[in-house]
């Protein structure tokens, strides 16, 4: 009985710490919630996120592969991100805060480009950094969306609209930018990257211990395939610094800034 | 001899970091001022984009639509008002803040109303250069908004910093007036929306 007694009291102990913790983290979400206006920073940058759920997962992988290429060569880190409703918000002012809070793109070239999809606004806007506007001008923006991108949205293709959309970006902007960092190859990046590395072995080794348990906050569905997917990229690194392995953009968003240039359309 | 020596290092401790309250609440204020008014210069310098496009803007459509005379002088007239309302970025008054606002209200709301002239002049609708006018437009009026929520975002540390208690002692003393916030207003001042047309479709 005084066994009994003993655990009834510390299930009492422990509910009331139950509620301690579920008012802590009431009074935690609401601080957070509060803070809406702009999506959190995520843990990995990477250049292609699909909140909205338009693209499948070969697709998304294929697309972020290709613009994390691009950033390697170039440092112009281009990013796609749909969204489901834009809640009443200014697509142009928000997609130009959004992108300068994440510093898309190098800090010193400011050579980064928003491309933010609304999928029940059915608007998309190209925000574009300080150090791109004289090339992908406004109207420059504004012809890809209206010409490039849109016709594929019409018809429900967004995986299209979006690669030859990001392809037709790439032209304008071919040649301005070089990635001159690739070659600095520091050992404290190696020894940065071989940690990176153990850690996404290890994840990969858990991921596969329990599949079909998805990640935390992503699309759990996309998950552990595009981890895969990257894997073949980490067989490159020998060459010094160039992809993170899982880490989308190497060395992730630069600190580029943006004022608010580029051009929105509607589909 | 000890007697007068304790009050004396007591006083002297207390002046000392009175001091070094003093002086540390002088320099954050100046950065945080000349930061913001950094950025008053980034939003002049928008509105100054906006401005060039302008001239362009009324002599494209001029070609097309030349009897919109007073739209188009209405436009004229309001960004040469504009344009005479410049403010020193170190003496950003409330009253010269609030004069700025309207004239680029006034501007805005002149803007709107050749927006919706254009609008019966498909012919000018269709000009290629008309159309770049108007994504430079869009993208200018973006820039605005950019640069005053930056500008805006600048002022609050700074109003919080010689707005606060003890601080606020200080503030009067050292000449730190607390700046105005752009305002954003419902209408004219929301910017010009340029419509394309294509949600009409």
């Amino acid at each position: 009985m005084r066994y009994y007694s003993s655990f009834i009291h510390i299930i009492k102990k422990l509910q009331i710490n139950y509620f301690l913790l579920i008012i802590f983290s009431l009074s935690f979400f609401s601080i957070v919630a509060q803070d809406t206006t702009l999506p959190k920073k995520p843990k990995s940058d990477t250049s292609v996120y699909d909140d909205a759920g338009l693209l499948s997962v070969s697709e998304k992988s294929y697309l972020e592969q290709k613009l994390i290429n691009y950033a390697d060569s170039t440092s112009t880190q281009i990013v796609v991100y749909t969204v489901t409703s834009l809640d009443g918000k200014n697509i142009n002012l928000f997609a130009a805060e959004w992108a300068h809070k994440w510093g898309i793109g190098q800090a010193d070239k400011d050579n980064g480009v928003l491309f933010l999809i609304a999928k029940d606004d059915r608007k998309m806007a190209i925000q574009v950094g300080y150090g791109l506007e004289h090339l992908l001008t406004d109207a420059m923006s504004r012809r890809i969306i209206e010409m490039v991108i849109s016709p594929y949205f019409k018809q429900g293709d967004y995986y299209s609209g979006i690669d030859v959309g990001t392809t037709s970006m790439m032209e304008v902007l071919s040649g301005e930018y070089q990635n001159d960092e690739t070659n600095k190859g520091s050992p404290l990046s190696f020894i940065l990257f071989f940690i990176l590395f153990i850690i996404v072995i290890i994840i990969l080794s858990k991921a596969n211990k329990n599949s079909g348990k998805g990640g935390r906050g992503y699309r759990s569905s996309g998950t552990g395939p595009i981890i895969l997917g990257r894997g073949g990229s980490i067989g490159g690194f020998g060459s010094g610094g160039g992809s993170f392995g899982g880490g989308g953009f190497s060395g992730g968003f630069g600190g580029g800034g943006f004022g608010g240039g580029g051009a929105s359309g509607g589909w | 001899m000890k007697k007068w020596l304790i009050p004396l290092l007591i006083i002297g401790a207390i002046a000392f970091s009175l001091y070094n309250w003093a002086v540390g609440f002088n320099n954050t204020a100046i950065d945080l001022k000349e930061t913001a008014t950094n950025k008053w210069g980034d939003v002049e310098s928008a509105y100054q984009r906006r401005y060039d496009l302008i001239d362009n803007l009324v002599e494209t459509t001029k070609g097309y639509a030349a009897h919109e005379k007073e739209t188009l002088e209405g436009v004229i007239k309001a960004r040469a008002e504009a344009t005479q309302t410049k403010i020193d970025p170190t003496n950003l008054t409330p009253e010269k803040m609030a004069a700025f606002q309207q004239a680029q209200s006034g501007l805005a709301g002149a803007l709107g109303k050749l927006m919706v002239v254009v609008e019966r002049y498909p012919d000018l609708k269709a000009d290629q250069h008309f159309k770049e006018l108007m994504s430079q437009l869009e993208g200018t009026e973006n820039r605005i908004n950019v640069a005053r929520n930056r500008f805006n975002e600048a002022v609050n540390p700074y109003n919080k910093h010689i707005k606060r208690f003890p601080n606020s002692l200080l503030a009067g003393w050292f000449g730190f007036d607390a700046l105005e916030y752009f305002k954003s207003e419902s209408g004219a001042e929301k910017g010009v929306k340029v419509d394309f047309g294509t949600d009409n479709k």
